[in-house]
């Protein structure tokens, strides 16, 4: 190593890549997310998605009200922000207008779960032909660690600070589930972005969903079971372990209807 | 000459929306402005292609709105009071963002779910903001069937003039009645979009978004001060009202939509008994027509303002004379109209049996 020139040396070889940005569709500006946060992670993958399938020209995104709520600033595609919880009736106004263009919305569990309940579940049940990301992180990201309409039984958060108790704040909501019994919806799937293994099968499910859109299939939605680190009051790798051990006991993961299937 | 058609004013207001090129309409049933969505059913995509949505709610078709708005199309919804108050929120994020809308609300009388008859307990509401934050709508207050129709296509330029939500209030009379009324001639839907419209990144482009979000107050002060500079624009270039005898009255009857329709006759009576009186029907509520209450102010013995709410319009009148002259006001609530007898009455009894001085 010794007789090695470090001021020549260039690892920006394709053997030496281990990390590499879809450069023309996600933004050259740091996250503004905390770190280990998978927000960061899925907006990555989903923009390898826009880019490898090329339809970063021929989508349109709502980004939400949420830690997300700043999407457009990363994805280099056309967006709108929408108001608290509307993103799925915002989605709906584009994509009738314009229903030869790919259309997404990409929400967290407060916001398509609870204030945007009613529009999530018309526009299912209208068999909107777009697709939702549902970022499930069973707690409300950006206000600082409230309750969510996912928070786990016995879950500590600010507003239910000694654990969410059934008996007077309900139970943890399985949208997913839910919205699968609608026959306007053509694909769910709950995956999650916490490992390797996981964020690659996210990243298919979402080029599956994009794939039923192109097809006119109906709504699909991508539920990513994932972690806020911050809210937690825990490490990125506890967050994930959390998420791995209670979340997932709670939200397991898989296909939960697929395009002519169950 | 256009076609001519003998037409109920929701209706009219229907079809000027199809003839005027628009893209799409969202909206939610509420009486008394239901035919709208049920006109439009019939065949208006049919006609030109237009989207036409029942939506789940108000607050669902205003964000529909917002979405399809933000490509840059033209777009428009229909409400009666409490769908409106449904509707604010997303009201406030369409003029934040700059999104060019029509929408129309068939004012009923409240508060609350009150009744289906008419009122115009709303100006508050449309012409001071409604939602939140520092913004206007731009109001325009039809008083006849014809106006329902001529209010749509101007309205629609207005609103992509100035990139702003406009607001056409009406009432629940002037949807309901039957009038004759003169339509424009189909005009195509647009093919060409603005350059601010969301409709896919530009190749060799970075991506277009839209948004009522900027975290920085000085970034949002920005945002503020342009909006104010819009409202400068308007009330400076599209101030519209009507008026009669303006040039002989001591007195002056002023009203907007239904509320002015009755003054007018109420004026031909009193000026039958020998009364000057003229008559101020501001058409834009916002941008208000201050200028000619001021010029008439020092120039007549008072002002009676009449509207079917408590007093609402008569705040801007008082503003606008500067107490230059003595403005008083007579008004029904809660769907009650008032009939032009009584507001002759009222008249006599501010001004001229020893109230005027
Ligand atoms: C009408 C309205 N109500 C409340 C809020 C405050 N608010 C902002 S984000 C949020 C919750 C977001 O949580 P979630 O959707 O789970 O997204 P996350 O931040 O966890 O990604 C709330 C309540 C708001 N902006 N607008
Ligand atoms: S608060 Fe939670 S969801 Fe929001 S960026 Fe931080 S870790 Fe992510």
């Amino acid at each position: 190593m010794s007789d090695m020139n470090f001021d020549r040396l260039d690892i920006r070889t394709d053997d030496c890549m281990v990390y590499e940005k879809p450069l023309d569709t996600l933004l050259d500006v740091p996250f503004h997310y905390c770190p280990g946060c998978a927000h960061s992670t899925v907006h990555k993958i989903f923009m390898e998605v826009c880019q490898e399938m090329e339809i970063q020209y021929d989508i349109v995104g709502v980004a939400p009200v949420g830690c997300s709520v700043f999407a457009y600033h990363y994805l280099n595609v056309d967006m709108q922000q929408a108001a608290h919880g509307r993103a799925c009736a915002v989605a709906t106004g584009i994509k009738r207008v314009m229903p030869d263009k790919l259309v997404f919305t990409y929400q967290g569990d407060g916001d398509l779960a609870a204030i945007g309940t009613a529009e999530t579940v018309h526009a299912a049940n209208r068999g909107e032909n777009f697709l939702v990301i549902f970022i499930n992180n069973g707690i409300y990201g950006m206000t600082s660690g409230q309750m969510a309409p996912t928070t786990l039984e016995g879950m500590v958060t600010t507003t239910s600070p000694h654990g969410r108790d059934i008996a007077t704040q309900g139970y943890p909501l399985k949208i997913s589930e839910l919205l699968a019994n609608l026959p306007g919806v053509a694909y769910v799937t709950r995956q999650t972005a916490y490992n390797a293994a996981g964020v690659r099968k996210t990243k298919k499910a979402l080029q599956k969903a994009i794939e039923y859109q192109k097809k006119k299939l109906g709504f699909c939605l991508v539920e990513v079971v994932t972690n806020c680190p911050s809210n937690l009051k825990m490490t990125p790798l506890e967050s994930n372990k959390f998420v791995e051990e209670q979340m997932l006991a709670f939200y397991p993961l898989g296909d939960i209807k697929v395009p002519g299937g169950k | 000459m256009g076609e001519i058609r003998l037409m109920k004013g929701n209706e009219a207001l229907a079809e000027a929306m199809i003839r005027a090129g628009c893209d799409a309409y969202f909206g939610y049933p509420i009486t008394p402005q239901s035919e709208v969505l049920e006109y439009l059913s019939i065949d208006a995509t049919k006609r030109t292609g237009m989207v036409v949505l029942q939506a789940e709610s108000e607050v669902a078709a205003i964000n529909m709105i917002y979405g399809a708005a933000g490509c840059g199309r033209r777009v428009m919804t229909t409400s009666s009071s409490p769908g409106i108050s449904l509707m604010q929120e997303g009201l406030s994020y369409i003029a934040s963002a700059g999104l060019p809308c029509v929408v129309a609300n068939v004012n009923r009388g409240g508060p609350g779910l009150g009744t289906i008859q008419p009122s115009q307990g709303d100006y508050f509401q449309s012409v001071k903001g409604g939602g939140h934050g520092d913004y206007h709508l731009f109001v325009l207050a039809p008083s006849s069937v014809q106006e329902m129709v001529d209010f749509v296509r101007e309205g629609f330029d207005i609103a992509e003039k100035y990139r702003t939500p406009v607001m056409i209030l009406s009432d629940g009379a002037v949807g309901q009645m039957m009038e004759k009324v003169e339509l424009f001639d189909q005009m195509p839907r647009k093919t060409e979009f603005p350059d601010w419209a969301t409709t896919g990144r530009k190749r060799g482009q970075d991506r277009t978004y839209i948004t009522s979000l900027f975290i920085k107050p000085e970034k949002m002060e920005m945002i503020n001060l342009n909006l104010q500079a819009k409202y400068q624009a308007m009330i400076e270039n599209e101030v519209r009202y009507q008026s009669f005898h303006l040039d002989d009255c001591e007195y002056i009857f002023t009203g907007y939509g239904l509320g002015a329709r009755i003054c007018q006759k109420a004026m031909e009576m009193g000026r039958e008994k020998g009364y000057k009186i003229g008559l101020i029907r501001p058409i834009t509520l916002f941008p208000f027509p201050t200028t000619i209450f001021n010029e008439m102010a020092s120039k007549v013995k008072g002002i009676l303002d009449v509207e079917l709410n408590a007093g609402q319009m008569v705040e801007d009148v008082r503003l606008s004379v500067e107490g230059k002259t003595k403005v008083d006001f007579y008004g029904r609530m809660g769907g009650m109209i008032p009939s032009p007898d009584e507001i002759l009455n009222a008249f006599e009894e501010k001004f001229i049996n020893g109230g005027a001085k």
